[in-house]
C-alpha cells in the first residue's frame, strides 16, 4: 500500500473551488518556507483570545470523537493553576495514516497549533505524543523552531506503545505520566484532572493544524468549506479495492461516492475505522462525508478512515479478523469488556467458518448488549458498533457460510492489522 | 502471677474472646477478598460479619485493656494499651499487644474513612493484618499462661492453623493470579475450550 | 428535588455481587458476575438502600452521584 499526497483529476476542480488543499502542501516546507506561505505564528498576546475564533469556526476534533474544540479549550482555560497541552499523534487506528503524513509534510502547522492552544488556555507544559519514534522531519522542525525562538513552550516528545487504546485521552495521560497507556474511569475527565493532576488539553494533530490556519485566516474562511453544521475540511485515509491507500484531504459533506468506488469490484464500504460501521452498497452511495448524513446508518465519520472492500474477499472473515484484534487490544481492566469482547470475537470467527452452532448469533447479540456502555472507555461500544454493522451488511454471507459456502474468491487479508498481540505489562508502556 | 480479682479474670477472658474474634475477622477478610461464601448466607453477610466482628473485637480489646489497668494486683498504666514499652509489668508481651492494637486501630479508622482515602493507601494499611494478627497471637501466648494448657491450648492451636491456612490460601491465589496484560488471552483460551464441551454459560470473573 | 444516580467504576469492580443482593430493584448481575446498574435516578424510597449498597461494596466501586 502506498501513501501519497493529494489525489488528482476528477475532484480537482471542485476541490479547488472549496479552497482545498488546506493542510497538505504541494511540497513539504522548512520553517522559512512555512512562514513565507502562512505568515508568522499568530500569537494573540493574551490567553483566551483565540477561543472565540475557534468557537465561531465550528471546528470539531479530528481524532475521531468530533468534540467541539472551543469547549475543551474553554474548560481548560477556565481552570486555575498549572495546565498542560498535548498534541495527540498516536494514531492508534491501524488503518489510519493521516496523522503520520501530516506530521511528515506539515509539522509546522501542527506545532503552530500546539503553541497557539497553549497560549489560549494558559498552559505551561506542552507534549507531543507519537505513534513511533519521532521522525527526522519532526526533529528538524522542532530544531528549527527552537533556533528561531518561535515557540513559547518546549515540546516534550513521548512515544506511545503500539496499542489500539494508546491514543485514548486518559490512557495518553497515564502514559505521559510514566505509567502504562491504560484508560482510567471518568469523571474526572482529563480536562479537569489530567497529567500530574493538572487540567490537560488533548487535541489530535490534525485538529491543531486546523487551529493554526483558523488563527491566521479566521472563522469565516474555515467555514467556506464543509457544511454549516460540520464546517471545514478533513483528512481521510482511503483504501481502494485494488489495495492502494491514499491520504486525501476532503471537504466535509463531499459525496462519499467521489471518494470511494461503488462498482462491481466493491462489495461494501467501511467508514470510521475499526470502531466504525460497515455501509451497504448501493444504498450508501447517497451518503456524504459528514456525521449528519452517515448517522442514518448508525455510523460516524470518525478519524476519516474510508475503505472500499473488494468483492473478491469475504467480508465476514475480514470483520472477524478485526474483531479478534480489537478483543486482544482490550485493556482487560473491566469485567464486561474483558469477558465479552473475546467471546464476541470467537463468535464472529465461528460465523466466518464453515457452519456454525445455531445459537451463536443470538449469543453474539446478547454479549454485544452486555458490553455496551459498561466499560471505563468506549472500546466495547466501538467494537460492538463495528460488529453489529458487519452482521447486518454481511448477513447474506452469514447464510452462505451456514451452508458451508463462501462467496469469496481470494483469501488474502485486506484490512491492515499490526502483528503481535499484547501479552505483558511492557507491551503497554 | 495471676491475681484473683474480678478485673483480672475479666481481662483474661476478654483477651481470649478477642483472639477468637480476631481469628474470625482474619478468615472472613480473606473470604471477602476471594469472594467466598458462608454456606446458606448471602454475600453481604460475609462483608458485614467481617466488619462487625472487627468492631466487636476492638471493643473486647478495649475492655481487656481497661480491666487489666483497673486491676490493682499489678500496675499497668492505661497508656500501655496503645503505647509499647509503657508498662513495667511484662514489658515485652504487653508491648506486642499495644503494637497489634495500634495496627488494628489504623486498619479500622482507614476502613471507616475509606471513601475519602486513596485506594492504594487503604490497601497498604489493611495488609498490616498479616502483621497484626501474629503479633496479637504472640502477645496472647506470652502475656499469660492461660493459653498454654488444656483446652485453651487446643483452641489456640486451632486459631493459628485457621489463620495460617487462610493466609496460605490467599498467597497461593496471588501467586497463580493472571496478570492484567494476560487476562484477555486467558478468556480467549478458557472460552474456546469450554464451549467445545457445552453451551452452558460459563462464569469467569476478574479476581484481584 | 435532588436526584442521585448509581454508577459503577468498572475498573475497580471485581464482581463481588454484594450490591445486587442489597439493591435488587436497581442492580442485577450479568452472566459473568458484574453488575448491571439501572441508569435512572434512584427513587427516594430506595435512597437508604442505595447508600447501604454503596457502603457495602468491598471494592468501593459503587458510587452515588448527584445528577
Amino acid at each position: 500500500m502506498t501513501t501519497t499526497l493529494n489525489e488528482s483529476a476528477p475532484l480537482g476542480a471542485a476541490r479547488q473551488a472549496a479552497g482545498l488543499p488546506r493542510l497538505l502542501p504541494a511540497a513539504p516546507e522548512d520553517l522559512r518556507g512555512h512562514f513565507a506561505r502562512y505568515g508568522q505564528t499568530p500569537y494573540r498576546g493574551q490567553a483566551g483570545l483565540l477561543i472565540s475564533d475557534i468557537e465561531a469556526s465550528g471546528l470539531t476534533g479530528r481524532g475521531g470523537a468530533a468534540f467541539p474544540v472551543y469547549r475543551k479549550l474553554a474548560i481548560v482555560a477556565r481552570a486555575r493553576g498549572r495546565k498542560v497541552v498535548v498534541a495527540n499523534g498516536a494514531e492508534s487506528e491501524p488503518a489510519s495514516r493521516k496523522d503520520e503524513l501530516l506530521l511528515r509534510v506539515a509539522p509546522h502547522l501542527v506545532l503552530d497549533g500546539l503553541q497557539l492552544v497553549a497560549e489560549a488556555v494558559g498552559a505551561t507544559e506542552a507534549h507531543l505524543y507519537l505513534h513511533t519514534a519521532a521522525s527526522p522531519e519532526i526533529m528538524r522542525a522542532l530544531a528549527e523552531r527552537s533556533a528561531r525562538g518561535v515557540d513559547m513552550l518546549n515540546v516534550t516528545i513521548t512515544q506511545a506503545p503500539p496499542r489500539f487504546l494508546a491514543g485514548q485521552e486518559s490512557a495518553l495521560v497515564n502514559r505521559l505520566g510514566g505509567g502504562p497507556a491504560l484508560p482510567t474511569f471518568t469523571p474526572p475527565r482529563v480536562t479537569e484532572r489530567g497529567l500530574g493532576g493538572a487540567p490537560t488539553l488533548v487535541q489530535n494533530v490534525e485538529t491543531l493544524a486546523h487551529v493554526a490556519l483558523i488563527a491566521r485566516y479566521g472563522a469565516r474562511w474555515f467555514r467556506a468549506a464543509g457544511t454549516s453544521a460540520e464546517p471545514g475540511s478533513m483528512l481521510t485515509t482511503v483504501y481502494q479495492p485494488q489495495g492502494q491507500c491514499q491520504v486525501v484531504e476532503a471537504e466535509i459533506g463531499a459525496p462519499l461516492r467521489t471518494l470511494l468506488p461503488s462498482g462491481t469490484e466493491t462489495q461494501a464500504w467501511l467508514i470510521g475505522g475499526y470502531h466504525g460501521s460497515w455501509l451497504p452498497l448501493p444504498h450508501a452511495t447517497a451518503l456524504t462525508l459528514d456525521n449528519a448524513s452517515v448517522k442514518k446508518y448508525g455510523a460516524a465519520v470518525g478519524a476519516g478512515v474510508l475503505v472500499a472492500l473488494p468483492s473478491d474477499r469475504c467480508g465476514l472473515t475480514e470483520a472477524a479478523r478485526v474483531t479478534g484484534y480489537l478483543a486482544a487490544e482490550s485493556a482487560g481492566q473491566c469485567g464486561p469488556c474483558l469477558n465479552g469482547l473475546p467471546r464476541i470475537a470467537a463468535g464472529l470467527a465461528e460465523l466466518a467458518g464453515r457452519g456454525h452452532r445455531k445459537q451463536i448469533r443470538a449469543d453474539v447479540e446478547r454479549w454485544a448488549g452486555l458490553v455496551t456502555g459498561r466499560g471505563a472507555c468506549n472500546h466495547p461500544d466501538g467494537t460492538v458498533r463495528f460488529v453489529r454493522s458487519a452482521l447486518t451488511v454481511f448477513a447474506p454471507e452469514i447464510n452462505l457460510h451456514a451452508r458451508g459456502q463462501c462467496s469469496a474468491t481470494s483469501r488474502r487479508p485486506f484490512l491492515p492489522l499490526p502483528d503481535g498481540i499484547p501479552t505483558s505489562e511492557d507491551d503497554w508502556t | 502471677m495471676s491475681g484473683s480479682t474480678a478485673f483480672w479474670y475479666a481481662s483474661r477472658a476478654t483477651g481470649i474472646v478477642a483472639l477468637l474474634l480476631l481469628t474470625a475477622v482474619f478468615v472472613l477478610g480473606i473470604l471477602v477478598n476471594r469472594q467466598g461464601r458462608l454456606p446458606g448466607l448471602p454475600r453481604f453477610a460475609v462483608t458485614s460479619l467481617h466488619k462487625n466482628f472487627s468492631l466487636l473485637a476492638v471493643t473486647f480489646i478495649a475492655v481487656h485493656v481497661f480491666t487489666a489497668v483497673l486491676d490493682t494486683y499489678v500496675s499497668i498504666p492505661l497508656a500501655a494499651g496503645v503505647i509499647p514499652f509503657a508498662s513495667g509489668y511484662e514489658r515485652l508481651w504487653l508491648s506486642l499487644g499495644a503494637i497489634s492494637f495500634d495496627l488494628m486501630i489504623a486498619m479500622i479508622v482507614t476502613s471507616l474513612l475509606r471513601s475519602h482515602l486513596n485506594r492504594v493507601l487503604w490497601r497498604a494499611i489493611h495488609l498490616l493484618a498479616y502483621v497484626s494478627w501474629p503479633v496479637a497471637f504472640v502477645h496472647s501466648i506470652g502475656a499469660s499462661k492461660d493459653l498454654r494448657q488444656g483446652w485453651l491450648l487446643v483452641l489456640t492451636i486451632a486459631c493459628a492453623l485457621l489463620v495460617a491456612g487462610a493466609a496460605v490460601f490467599r498467597l497461593a491465589h496471588a501467586a497463580r493470579e493472571v496478570p492484567r496484560a494476560a487476562r484477555v488471552a486467558n478468556v480467549f483460551a478458557e472460552h474456546t475450550a469450554s464451549d467445545a464441551r457445552s453451551t452452558r454459560r460459563t462464569k469467569e470473573t476478574v479476581k484481584r | 428535588m435532588m436526584s442521585d444516580t448509581l454508577r459503577v467504576n468498572p475498573i475497580n469492580c471485581t464482581g463481588h455481587g454484594v450490591c445486587a443482593e442489597l439493591l435488587p430493584e436497581l442492580i442485577t448481575v450479568d452472566e459473568w458476575g458484574y453488575p448491571i446498574v439501572d441508569p435512572r435516578p434512584v427513587p427516594p424510597a430506595l435512597d437508604r438502600e442505595a447508600r447501604r449498597a454503596v457502603a457495602a461494596c468491598p471494592a468501593l466501586a459503587l458510587k452515588l452521584a448527584r445528577t
